[in-house]
């Protein structure tokens, strides 16, 4: 049966009232508050190591993401592991907490579509995680230009954009994974602690489990190449299924010009290369474009997948 | 009279269950219906679908011409509806619970403030404009939920139990504003099992039972159907003998019960109360006491149920 009017009538009003309730309230504060001092703390940590060795690397301006120091990880480790987090926060009751409220049929006996709500739910969440983002990397970048005292190139720029949007990706799909898992359960606490168990579980028990189930599938007896070859194919198809995995991969192409491949490469495949020299923009990005891509398509699923749920829903509790 | 809500053998199953089961409800402009039965006897469910809210499994459903669960939106434009237990955003105010509500119905930017300070003060809600909702009380829930029905300007309010949880000061106060509402022509579709207060302000009723709307009327015609005459006369007479068969013999008396020595009760067609008096007078007995009972709703209820019980 084909439904009559715009599936899009009160989006604009749905976006405006959550990303206004998105940025009062507590709960988004404190997250930026502490993604904000962590930022500044690793950047500091960065520029102090930065400083201390010779300044002969072309990328310094990339540097500022990703070199580490002792106690403090990366700008980039911060932000793999911070940002999943905070989406969830913005996502994880989207959905139940409007039933909870007993204002979900109020809202819904409004003109408009259920398809209005959960995609304006889900834009405002993405817009609070932008902007976010984008002060972010504008205050490490200006940090960087203060401090270290270099005008980052317009490749590095671009680089640093491009990682911006991945950033902005990778945290869609935890915003999408928490709104879905919002459709799911009908308590707020139950979806956001499912959102923070599969978190940890890809943060943390993933590799594991990748290193079980291909020693298990592919066992490397005899060591000849072709098997650990094969092992090696396995374990890396299975961790990128982890959207962190993805993350990581893509922000090392990026920010790494030098980096040439993110899987196993023969020797054959290096001939008349000249290792160590830096890739252009567009061929980092074509190389990360795979990953970049997984990463897209898992948001969108998980997005369309709370979609088919909220559709089949019934409103009353 | 324009008919406003039409279905035909409506029906929706949930899995196994039967929610609602061949309705067939008519509403004409103006009218107040009430919707009465026990909880979970699909009064809700039946709601739920003239706002295109949940699709029937068969049957149509037309409310202001529009198939809802095609043209929602035209529907829900003009149909204001006021849920069971209405939440509201606590942490906003008032006026910004409101002010969301006008932009999801697309309001005009300069009319929406006027409009909503408007409908605040006709539910008496003015002075607490710019509390936020978090602090209302559960009376002030619900006048602030008309209150958003009343912003559409619609043509169609459907209130699910409106005064469920209300204190009887606050109920009375929510009834008169809604006895308001048929002033201004619009139709009102109201769902209770508070009978005493259907009884107030309702047209007509129609009886739920396990999904299926086994009564429908108005409330004399349903009191005739189930206690067996609308009017019942209280009759008490001193000196008895020879009472009783006076009293059989008037005409449109149905029933008869002697309570106890000397005190009668009649249902009649009519209200016969004059040939009562002429006729014991006329015996010669002495008449102390000769009343009109009005049926309450409760009692129509009550005995429905209760006969319905005994046949199964």
């Amino acid at each position: 049966m084909r439904r009559e009017g715009s599936p899009w009538t009160g989006l604009w009003a749905v976006v405006m009232k959550e990303l206004a309730d998105h940025l009062s309230s507590v709960r988004m504060q404190l997250l930026e508050g502490l993604i904000f001092l962590t930022a500044l703390g690793s950047t500091y940590g960065a520029v102090r190591q930065l400083k201390a060795s010779v300044a002969e690397d072309p990328y310094l301006y990339l540097k500022l993401f990703t070199t580490a120091q002792d106690p403090l990880p990366s700008f980039v480790a911060f932000l793999g592991f911070f940002l999943p987090l905070a989406a969830i926060a913005l996502g994880f009751d989207s959905i139940n907490g409007e039933h909870n409220r007993h204002t979900l049929s109020r809202v819904l006996s409004q003109p408009i579509y259920r398809d209005a709500l959960l995609l304006g739910k889900f834009l405002a969440g993405m817009f609070t995680l932008g902007v976010s983002l984008l002060a972010l990397w504008l205050l490490v970048t200006g940090m960087g230009l203060l401090v270290l005292g270099v005008v980052p190139g317009i490749e590095e720029v671009a680089r640093g954009l491009l990682f911006l949007l991945t950033a902005w990706a990778y945290a869609g799909i935890w915003l999408a994974l928490a709104i879905a898992l919002s459709v799911i359960f009908r308590q707020t606490a139950t979806s956001a602690l499912a959102a923070i168990a599969v978190w940890l579980f890809f943060a943390i028990f993933w590799d594991m489990v990748v290193q079980v189930i291909s020693a298990a599938a592919v066992p490397t007896y005899s060591g000849s190449p072709s098997e650990t070859l094969a092992h090696l194919r396995l374990s890396l198809f299975l961790s990128r299924l982890s959207p962190n995995t993805l993350f990581a991969e893509i922000v090392l192409a990026l920010l790494n010009p030098a980096v040439r491949s993110l899987g196993p490469i023969f020797i054959t495949q290096l001939e008349g290369a000249v290792l160590g020299t830096p890739l252009p923009v567009g061929q980092s990005l074509l190389l990360a474009w795979p990953q970049f891509t997984g990463l897209v398509a898992g948001l969108l699923l998980l997005f369309a997948g709370s979609y088919v749920l909220f559709q089949r829903q019934e409103v009353r509790a | 009279m324009t008919t406003v809500i039409e279905t035909q053998d409506l029906t929706k199953h949930y899995g196994p269950v039967v929610a609602v089961e061949g309705l067939n409800l008519t509403l004409s402009r103006g009218e107040v219906f009430g919707l009465l039965g026990p909880n979970g006897s699909g009064k809700t469910t039946t709601i739920l679908m003239l706002l295109g809210l949940t699709d029937p499994t068969s049957g149509t459903v037309r409310v202001l011409g529009h198939d809802p669960s095609r043209n929602p939106l035209q529907v829900k434009r003009r149909v204001g509806y006021l849920p069971d237990s209405v939440g509201f955003y606590d942490e906003l105010t008032a006026q910004e619970n409101l002010r969301y509500t006008a932009r999801l119905n697309g309001f005009p930017r300069g009319e929406t403030e006027g409009r909503i300070a408007e409908v605040l003060t006709r539910v008496g809600l003015s002075k607490v404009l710019d509390r936020r909702t978090g602090a209302f009380s559960r009376g002030m829930r619900q006048r602030l939920g008309l209150a958003e029905v009343l912003l559409k300007r619609p043509e169609i309010a459907i209130l699910d139990e409106p005064t469920a949880g209300l204190d009887p000061e606050a109920a009375m106060e929510f009834l008169a504003l809604i006895r308001e509402l048929r002033t201004q022509d619009i139709t009102v579709l109201l769902s209770s099992h508070l009978l005493h207060q259907v009884q107030a302000v309702c047209d007509r009723v129609g009886l739920f039972r396990e999904g299926k709307m086994v009564l429908e009327g108005t409330f004399e015609s349903l009191a005739d159907r189930v206690l067996g005459g609308a009017y019942r006369i209280r009759v008490e007479v001193l000196r008895p003998d020879g009472v009783e068969p006076i009293l059989r013999g008037i005409p449109g008396v149905r029933n008869l019960v002697e309570e106890r020595p000397g005190s009668f009760t009649l249902e009649a067609q009519a209200d016969c109360r004059a040939e009562v008096a002429r006729r014991v007078v006329g015996k010669g007995a002495d008449l102390v006491n000769l009343t009109l009972e009005r049926p309450s709703l409760d009692e129509v209820y009550t005995r429905y149920f209760q006969e319905v019980g005994r046949e199964a």
